[in-house]
């Protein structure tokens, strides 16, 4: 790196310019360079599960074994590494906490640098809740580590025992003579570099006084006065802005292309590469302009669309991979049981629809590339144009500003790869701003499905057969959590018309909402409460304690709903969370249209860490999931998505958003899971079981109620 | 050439009158709090004032707007004193990734201007044309509620 990219590498993340001071730094001395100050270092074994499961591990430089670090400089500022990238999901304020309680400040005052490839350590990527169980452990261990070597500083300079000080208010104290070193002055001089040591006193919970406490969003004043900056925000000096050709169909091959005509407008810039076709003008209006000259043919594909969909899983389903459990015989279950039931589940495609479309702004100097976009894996992004453009990783650097929403759809990098393509041919930096229809075209989506559900259960409600199959739609939260002797349960990838991929919860909303719906029919058949059903099966303590702390909260069984109104509740388990919800609705008499009035969802994931977020994380996610409950579906033929706008992608607004309830259960005896994700997923089965109860219609396509409640009894959509 | 008066400053821009007010503010002003949401007047992101009443920016040509005063969220906190509301969205937590929340807060001033005491349901009807993907509309409905009731406290 040189002298004049690393100073600005540093500019970008309000450091001292002699934060670092050898400019030749790669990863692997990036410590060893440090300008001043005490540094902790997360380090992860090669061995680690993690990085085995890194994506082009063994590339050219190869995965680093620093996960994390925590710096406290000269000035006493306490600054904290880590690779994630802040998508609403407010990792930002969680990870400012726990370095905060360590170190005793306010997390305001913690610089968390996130997600830039060039200083921050190598991280997988922002998906999978797993900031929570695997990013706050080690930053929480390296900011007490750092604390304990900040009082050994002390106690050495004051000659004094290390028990006999305190921490506080970025000094440390002996409070016997009332002698006090701020974190600056006993950082002066100072190079040192640790890595965590094997014994660190972390702060217990008992004595937490940041964290599972009500903490804001660290950055709120930002966001309020419309300074916070996200990768749309940003610009270069001399940038362009570029516009890609899109092809006329999702499958198309590009078989002649005439750029003159574009070429030829002033200021212009036109390239192709294979199937990539795009321009580059110094107006994003010049672009668009340019853009239109082009004239391309195409070599149309179709795909399978909606009508065929369902049936072309099932044909071209492969055997069962990941998840896949079996237990005891299914077949002996089902001679056990009284009541057997076979239903089919479907789900439709749908859209992240991520409120700020994704874009990057490219831009090449003297054969470094670096790409300020909007993305959850900038490390991905990273190995990504690495790779195309043949270059070392460490001639990329990759910055993924906090980003408007990420739910799994931003983990590509396609804006990243437009806009450097574009920036090299153009040789000045390129912006690549993808619009609302782009957004809703070319990324992945949330894979559609069908879920074939066969199950025993004896009279007294006890089940003893379960099968299960889910074709296409994954394998998240693929298990009961319910005990059943008898057990087959797997996942099928099949042949998907789409790209599809992560999305909030990956397939556990449409597992959990198969299943729970199942679970009510079966309830319903005999004759029983669903919870009480629920609970006849279920040994899990901690789904117990949510299941029963959402009933308690909403009234489960203390009242009937009233004319047209009906009460749902669904439960599950995954990615470590533990989740219950139960719902009210109403349905219109006339117009068949739900109105869901209620919601109460109970949520734990062993010791809080922000309760505040957690709350709005849980409300959020139920006033996000009526969308893929109710109505979001994407709709597309042949040829074509035909839902790729705001007017014609239906997505809850107020109007549709019931008083919301989140129960907390803060389990300080257990280690943190994330929240962001599985408080979604009980939320669709709790809709519809309400709906069930409301009308007698059962529903088993998601979404369920897209022009209102059907008036008969609706099968799975074939 | 379109002369705009944006948060109380005048500001000459050459630029075509029939691109969009928020294209201009962006692209040409660095007013980025203003943000493109969907280009169809669908998601409220590019929510400004323009002489007190929400617009669409993405939907108003920037000639449209010439001569008349320009709100943008930049423009809202005075000599760094926030806005009831910008200070009740922070006191409750209403915004998740916040790319919306310019957009709302803007909406939010211009009903609380018309309407000093409204209703939940009064709220979520001026606000039904945003669009909050983290969900977060309980919470904003809670907040406009709070700085009504800061306002019509006199606190400001």
């Amino acid at each position: 790196m040189s002298e004049e990219r690393l100073d600005e590498v540093l500019k970008d993340h309000g450091l001292p310019a002699d934060f670092l001071t050898d400019p030749t730094f790669s990863r692997r001395d990036l410590i060893a360079a440090l300008g001043g100050g005490i540094a902790i270092l997360i380090l992860f074994p090669r061995t680690d599960a993690e990085a085995q499961r890194r994506p082009g591990g063994g590339g050219a430089q190869g995965p680093t074994e620093i996960g994390g670090w925590v710096h406290v400089g000269q000035d006493g500022r306490v600054t904290a590494f880590v690779g994630k990238v802040e998508l609403g999901q407010n990792a930002r304020t969680s990870l400012s906490m726990v370095v905060a309680e360590e170190l005793r400040i306010p997390p305001a005052s913690v610089n968390l640098v996130m997600a830039d490839t060039s200083i921050t350590p190598f991280d997988m990527g922002t998906f999978g809740s797993r900031t929570t169980p695997y990013t706050i452990p080690p930053l929480r261990k390296a900011a007490a580590a750092a604390r304990e070597l900040l009082i050994g500083l002390a106690a050495q300079q004051m000659g004094v025992d290390r028990s006999t000080l305190a921490v506080a208010d970025r000094k440390v104290t002996h409070a016997a003579s009332g002698r006090a070193l701020s974190f600056g002055e006993l950082t002066k001089g100072q190079k040192l570099v640790q890595p965590i040591p094997d014994q660190v006193p972390e702060t217990p919970p008992s004595e937490w006084r940041v964290v599972g406490h009500p903490t804001q969003k660290v950055d709120a004043v930002s966001v309020v006065t419309g300074q916070k900056r996200y990768a749309s925000d940003l610009k270069r000096p001399g940038m362009l802005h570029g516009k890609v050709l899109r092809p006329p169909a999702m499958r198309a091959k590009l078989t002649s292309v005439d750029t003159s005509a574009a070429a030829a407008m002033e200021g212009v810039i036109a390239h192709r590469d294979g199937d990539f076709v795009g321009v580059a003008a110094p107006t994003e209006q010049a672009a668009i302009d340019a853009l239109k000259v082009v004239r391309a043919a195409w070599d149309r594909q179709p795909l399978v669309s909606p009508p065929e969909l369902c049936e072309h899983l099932r044909r071209t389903a492969q055997a069962a991979d990941r998840g896949a459990f079996t237990q005891g015989s299914v077949a002996d279950g089902l001679t056990q049981a009284d009541l057997k039931l076979e239903r089919s589940y479907t789900v439709s495609y749908i859209a992240h629809a991520a409120i700020e479309p994704r874009s990057a702004i490219a831009e090449w100097s003297g054969g470094d590339l670096t790409v300020w976009t909007a993305t959850q894996s900038p490390f991905g992004v990273r190995s990504a144009l690495a790779g195309l453009f043949g270059l070392p990783e460490a001639r990329v650097r990759v910055i993924a500003p906090d980003t408007g929403n990420g739910f799994g759809g931003k983990t590509p990098g396609q804006a990243a790869i437009e806009a450097a393509r574009l920036a090299k041919v153009a040789g000045k930096p390129v912006r690549v701003a993808w619009t609302r229809e782009e957004e809703m075209t070319w990324p992945h989506f949330r894979p559609a499905g069908v879920i074939d559900i066969r199950s025993g259960v004896r009279r007294n409600g006890k089940l003893v057969a379960w099968e299960y199959h889910n074709y296409n739609s994954g394998p998240a939260a693929l298990g009961t959590p319910y005990d059943v002797a008898n057990q087959l349960v797997q996942h099928h990838p099949c042949d998907a018309p789409l790209a599809q991929g992560a999305y909030r919860g990956l397939a556990a909303p449409a597992n959990i909402w198969a299943r729970e719906t199942h679970m009510d029919e079966l309830a319903h058949e005999l004759g029983m409460d669903p919870l009480h059903f629920r609970l006849t099966n279920l040994t899990d303590d901690r789904l117990r304690a949510v299941l029963k702390a959402a009933a308690q909260r909403f009234g489960w069984g203390q009242g009937r709903p009233g004319a047209g109104r009906g009460f749902g509740i669904a439960c599950g388990i995954d990615k470590g969370g533990h989740t219950a919800t139960c719902a009210e609705v109403r349905v219109d008499e006339r117009t068949r249209e739900v109105h869901v009035e209620r919601i109460v969802t109970a949520f734990e994931c062993g010791a809080v860490i922000n309760p505040l977020q957690l709350e709005n994380q849980i409300e959020g996610a139920a006033a996000m999931a009526l969308g893929p409950a109710l109505f979001e579906a994407l709709e597309f033929d042949q040829y074509r998505i035909l839902s790729a706008a705001y007017s014609t992608y239906r997505l809850p607004r107020f109007s549709d958003t019931p008083r919301i309830e989140a129960v907390l259960i803060d389990r300080k005896d257990l280690p943190s899971a994330g929240g962001g994700e599985t408080p979604f997923a009980g939320v669709a089965p709790a809709i519809g079981n309400a709906i069930f109860n409301a009308t007698g219609v059962r529903l088993r396509s998601l979404p369920m109620a897209p022009k209102g409640v059907p008036a008969e009894g609706a099968e799975a959509r074939q | 050439m379109v002369e705009l008066r944006v948060n109380g400053s005048k500001r000459r821009v050459d630029v075509d009158p029939d691109r969009t007010l928020l294209s201009v503010l962006r692209g040409e002003l660095d007013l980025t709090g203003t943000k493109y949401g969907c280009g169809e007047g669908q998601c409220g992101a590019c929510t400004v004032l323009l002489d007190g009443k929400p617009v669409l920016s993405c939907q108003l040509p920037v000639g449209r707007a010439a001569g008349k005063q320009i709100t943008t969220i930049e423009g809202l906190a005075k000599d760094g004193r926030l806005h009831p509301l910008q200070q009740a969205f922070i006191d409750l937590d209403a915004m998740q990734c916040g790319y919306c929340t310019p957009g709302l807060i803007m909406a939010g001033v211009a009903l609380l201007a018309g309407n000093a005491d409204p209703s939940e349901a009064e709220i979520a009807q001026a606000l039904e044309g945003h669009i909050c993907r983290c969900g977060v509309y309980q919470r904003v409905i809670a907040a406009t509620r709070g700085a009504a009731e800061v306002l019509k406290g006199g606190a400001r």
